[in-house]
């Protein structure tokens, strides 16, 4: 019911929502919970286990019951808190676990089924048969199991990530935290505000009262707007900060479009990084409810709900209205109605000693022992110091006392203190270095004290003098007597949303699950999405009182993040489809994709598979063509995505003699040598060509897999073992853009394009030479192991080379080559990739011992020659040709012919295949036992993945031109 | 997690690349005994308290920095550039 001229709603503009197929108005600036609320609708959802009819219980983010399905977008966003959930023309909303409606629901017949289905049944009932377990009962389960559904296909709705930076962190808008955020941002300071709720303001938009002689909604919108006009100060609506990591980060969820029914420009949530120098925590605090029979059902709600519902929305959600609580504190929701014009038909107040002197009925030592209404209460019973009896209300508040807001301090595996005066675990100071509680969160609880603390923790933590006056408040004392649960025949709730009850507890704590860790997996209590924020303290007051300990002994579950459910999407944004890595292209990469060639990503650069020509259906007619075009005349292929490292400095020679297992100072200028480069431990790290283009000055190649890891061991060695040598490198991989042109007719093609013709340039040279007045790198290095060079040019000038280079190569008959044709190329030569050096793989393996130079240190050297590393118990690079035409496969082991085929026998493995058009066979890379010594032997692969099994021969990995005749030619 | 770069500041820790203990600075000689490149390489103290090691700064400046943490407190207790400490050298 919509009370007039209350609230902090806008009553000018309507809102138009359905829930449940069915259309309500509400204003601007309702909830889902209070417009649905002022409608009169108290049903709202159903309990997970026994399907109970369910309203809301409380006015925020810890809502266990409201939990509704939200359809917008093309999605389905189940278990939005109705309290959370701002109202906006064209939201649907629908309710969630229940079938077929939320008022009649099938499955409420589990609520008839109780006794069978108390805390562990699921470990008890469905043991027999055995057999039925996977087939029938888990399916049942799982059907009858969880809360919304997700729609089974992607979401592809916007959500976004950000980073920011503050001196001080304040977490919560209430008294506290603007005090805090005010003192910090008039000092100067960089202050970051952020609050869950879409209004700032906290308790004080709620609570009614007088701060520095104004209503403290006021107050709190006047400070809100000082604040707002600060440059030094960012506002953070919508803001809930969910979890501390270490120094000084915390991540935040920002609802940024949830509110609004068309977004095109903004994202449905943002997850944020916050790192702050300092924060303050002013969350405030949490009201817990009491356990008693039944005290589940729609209309009854939590006080300081009722309290926020009356104030900030100008609902009264009952008519007649009863108030059970252990504190003093609630009597003022219950004035507040009063004033209102609601009738409070009782106050039931559980000390045995309180104050009987209000504008109601007060009974004290008063309990509620049990409650009416189905789909909505309708009475309560009550036995009190005087007797019993029965009332009629159609809301029941609650008022348990309050938990301070917590969470945050313990997200590094802190656990709080217990105070006893206030019947509540505290923040232990200094868990979280830097986080700071302050006010409610604090365990204090009047405005004035609040006001207090968050200007004094500010001034505290950031160390400063000059402080701002604190307004008049309110300071009445909080008193409290516990009381967590009355005793009883009956089911009494704790966890509303796991529906767990005082029995479940009880029940742990008699089957020996008495430790509270254990009470928790075996009851469910606090593993539903609240996280038992309503509950924990309640159950574990219980269990306590179970075991006979007192509850700092029977301690808290570990705190964990996030403090609220996070979307995966919104941890995840940015990174779904392309997003998901980054990607480097080619200064090539149009005139390839003009071309048709399929790319396919090599790290994260794309490369062209293959170039198809018309009347090609497949891509092996086209790789072999390729193949063939370099052996008989020439080919183009985009070589850029090689890392490649420009050292420079006197001891760059000394350097590189330390990190490649061959000499390097020792080659004259202009020419290029072949490296290999070893790990610490002796086992294969990269290789790669090296020329030296001056005195002092090399540029270094490395594979495209290995480019970074490359430059951070260069990085190492240098820092660590040779800092002070004369020496400077840096990566140039993307300023140069390099290309392959290979074949026998390579030397014609590149004659065609220089300036100047090519003198003697005889294999492994390098040198300048210009292309229309462009300076570029001629290298005289062959992968294909035909005559071959490669030619670098400025980045800037890539694409037009490429272009040019394809174009004078289909002159002579040839053209561009991709990633496929180049795998042929180099296998038929014997040629590795990190295919064969996949990190287990020795110098002796792979048949380059020998380039370990014997009269001088390297990095890997003395490791190399370690036991194990070498010796004919190896696996040992040898080539494979298929002694058939069947097909073979990397990754296919190896057996000699006639054992039988098993792990023990197994002889070693595949690393490469292909078709080889050049001598019109299967051939294979493998690793083979002692395999140098077995070259002409037969050797059986088998692949059970592929089903095949194919004799080959073993033999040279070099298949083609094994003198060498051709590179030289 | 946040380290303090001596050349970039406080950054985050996904600019950085973990790599292991500081015992990696540590390289024997090429004729040291089987025992010390053992040592060296692969044998590992796991202390709960104060730990050292090298991060690079992979995404930054490029430095290697040798850092002094708490693994139970998670504390950064100093950073230092691998290259600045004494004896980096040949």
């Amino acid at each position: 019911m919509r009370l007039a001229d209350k609230g902090l709603i806008d009553r000018s503009k309507l809102v138009t929502f359905t829930f449940d197929g069915r259309s309500y108005v509400g204003f601007a600036g309702d909830s889902l919970a209070s417009a649905l609320l002022a409608n009169g609708v108290k049903l709202m959802g159903r309990s997970f286990k026994y399907h109970r009819p369910r309203g809301v219980l409380t006015a925020g983010s810890e809502e266990p019951n409201a939990l509704v399905e939200v359809l917008d977008d093309g999605q389905q966003t189940p278990n939005t808190r109705a309290t959370v959930q701002e109202i906006h023309d064209g939201l649907v909303a629908r309710s969630q676990n229940r079938w077929p409606n939320l008022r009649w629901d099938m499955l409420s017949i589990n609520d008839l089924a109780a006794p069978f289905l108390s805390a562990g049944f699921y470990y008890k009932t469905f043991m027999w048969p055995r057999a039925f377990w996977e087939g029938i009962y888990e399916p049942l389960i799982r059907r009858a199991a969880g809360l919304g559904k997700l729609l089974p296909k992607h979401d592809t709705a916007d959500y976004d990530r950000a980073f920011a930076f503050c001196d001080l962190l304040v977490i919560g808008s209430g008294p506290t935290g603007l005090m805090a955020a005010l003192t910090a941002a008039k000092a100067g300071r960089d202050v970051i505000l952020a609050e869950e709720d879409h209004m700032m303001g906290g308790r004080l938009l709620s609570d009614d009262g007088q701060i520095g002689g104004m209503a403290s909604a006021d107050w709190a919108n006047a400070t809100i707007a000082t604040l707002r006009a600060m440059p030094n100060v960012r506002l953070m609506p919508r803001t809930t900060v969910v979890g501390a990591y270490d120094h000084g980060t915390y991540s935040a969820l920002e609802r940024v479009g949830l509110h609004v029914a068309h977004r095109p420009h903004l994202p449905r949530e943002c997850f944020w990084r916050i790192v702050a120098g300092q924060t303050i925590l002013a969350t405030g605090a949490l009201e817990r409810p009491i356990a008693f029979r039944n005290n589940d059902r729609p209309g009854i709600m939590l006080a300081g709900a009722v309290q926020t519902y009356l104030n900030r929305y100008g609902v009264a959600p009952g008519r007649r209205v009863t108030l059970f609580a252990n504190n003093d504190g609630a009597r003022i929701v219950a004035r507040q109605l009063m004033a209102a014009g609601v009738k409070v038909a009782a106050i039931l107040d559980s000390r045995p000693v309180a104050s009987v002197i209000e504008d109601c009925p007060v009974y004290i030592d008063a309990r509620v022992t049990d409650t009416k209404g189905r789909h909505g209460l309708t009475s309560i019973s009550v036995s009190h110091a005087a007797g019993s009896m029965e009332v009629e209300t159609d809301l029941l508040m609650l008022s348990g006392g309050w938990n301070p807001l917590l969470h945050l301090t313990c997200h590094q595996n802190g656990r709080p203190v217990w105070r006893e005066d206030i019947a509540a675990f505290v923040p232990k100071p200094g868990m979280i270095p830097g986080l700071t509680a302050a006010g409610s969160a604090n365990g204090v609880f009047s405005t004035a004290e609040c006001l207090a603390q968050g200007r004094d923790t500010a001034a505290a933590v950031l160390g400063l003098a000059d402080l701002p006056d604190l307004p008049h408040a309110e300071a009445a004392p909080y008193a409290i007597q516990p009381f967590w649960a009355v005793p009883g025949e009956g089911r009494a709730w704790l966890d509303f949303a796991n529906d767990v009850t005082v029995k479940d507890v009880k029940l742990s704590a008699q089957e020996g699950y008495v430790s509270v860790e254990h009470m928790k997996r075996y009851t469910t209590q606090g593993m539903a999405p609240d996280q038992g924020k309503n509950s924990n303290v309640g159950a574990l007051a219980v269990l306590a009182d179970a075991t006979g300990r007192g509850i700092p002994e029977t301690g808290t579950t570990t705190f964990r993040p996030p403090y609220v459910p996070v979307s995966i999407a919104a941890m995840g944004a940015g990174g779904r489809g392309v997003g998901f890595a980054p990607q480097r292209f080619l200064t090539s990469d149009q005139a390839s994709r003009d071309r048709g060639a399929p790319m396919i990503e090599a790290g994260l650069w794309y490369r062209p598979s293959y170039f198809p020509k018309p009347g090609e259906s497949t891509w092996r007619e086209a790789c072999d063509r390729e193949v063939m075009m370099v052996r008989q005349t020439v080919g183009v292929a985009d070589v850029s995505t090689l890392g490649k490292i420009d050292i420079q400095g006197r001891d760059a020679a000394r350097f590189l003699d330390l990190v490649y297992t061959g000499t390097f100072s020792t080659l004259p200028v202009g020419r290029v040598r072949y490296g290999l480069m070893l790990r610490e431990d002796g086992l294969v790290m990269d290789d790669g060509t090296t020329a030296r283009l001056g005195e002092n000055h090399y540029l270094m190649t490395t594979t495209t897999a290995a480019a970074g890891q490359v430059m951070r061991h260069l990085d190492f060695v240098h820092q660590a073992y040779c800092a002070d040598y004369d020496l400077r490198f840096i990566s140039v991989t993307e300023s140069w853009a390099q290309f392959a042109v290979a074949g026998p007719k390579a030397r014609q093609l590149l004659n065609s394009l220089l300036d100047q013709p090519l003198g003697d340039f005889p294999f492994m040279s390098c040198g300048e030479v210009t292309i229309e007045g462009v300076k570029a790198r001629l290298f005289r290095i062959s992968f294909s192991g035909e005559e071959g060079y490669e030619i670098a040019v400025p980045t800037p000038y890539g694409e037009s080379l490429f272009r040019d280079l394809v174009a004078r190569a289909e002159t002579l008959g040839g053209g561009p080559y991709g990633m496929e044709a180049l795998n042929v190329l180099r296998i038929e030569k014997g040629l590795i990739t990190h295919a064969e050096i996949h990190g287990r793989v020795t110098a002796f393996d792979i048949g380059a011992q020998k380039m370990i130079a014997t009269k001088k240190d390297c990095i890997g050297k003395a490791s190399s020659t370690r036991p194990g590393l070498t010796g004919p118990e190896r696996e040992q690079m040898v080539g494979l040709r298929a002694l058939s035409d069947q097909p073979i496969g990397a990754g296919a082991h190896l057996f000699t012919p006639g054992d039988k085929v098993n792990r023990e026998n197994g002889q070693g493995y595949v690393t490469s295949v292909c078709y080889s058009p050049t001598l019109s066979s299967w051939l294979g890379l493998a690793f083979l036992k002692d395999g140098r010594a077995r070259h002409g032997q037969q050797i059986r692969l088998v692949d059970h993945m592929r089903k095949t099994d194919v004799l080959c021969e073993v033999c040279d990995p070099v298949f083609h031109d094994p003198e060498g005749g051709k590179l030289r030619a | 997690m946040r380290l303090i770069c001596p050349l970039c500041g406080p950054r985050d820790r996904r600019e950085f690349y973990y790599s292991g203990s500081e015992d990696y600075l540590n390289r024997p000689t090429p004729d040291a005994p089987a025992e010390a490149w053992d040592d060296m390489l692969h044998l590992r103290d796991n202390p709960a308290g104060v730990t050292r090691d090298l991060w690079y700064h992979e995404t930054g400046c490029g430095s290697w920095l040798l850092v002094t943490r708490s693994t139970t407190t998670h504390e950064i207790l100093a950073t230092e550039r691998v290259a600045d400490r004494k004896g980096a050298g040949a």
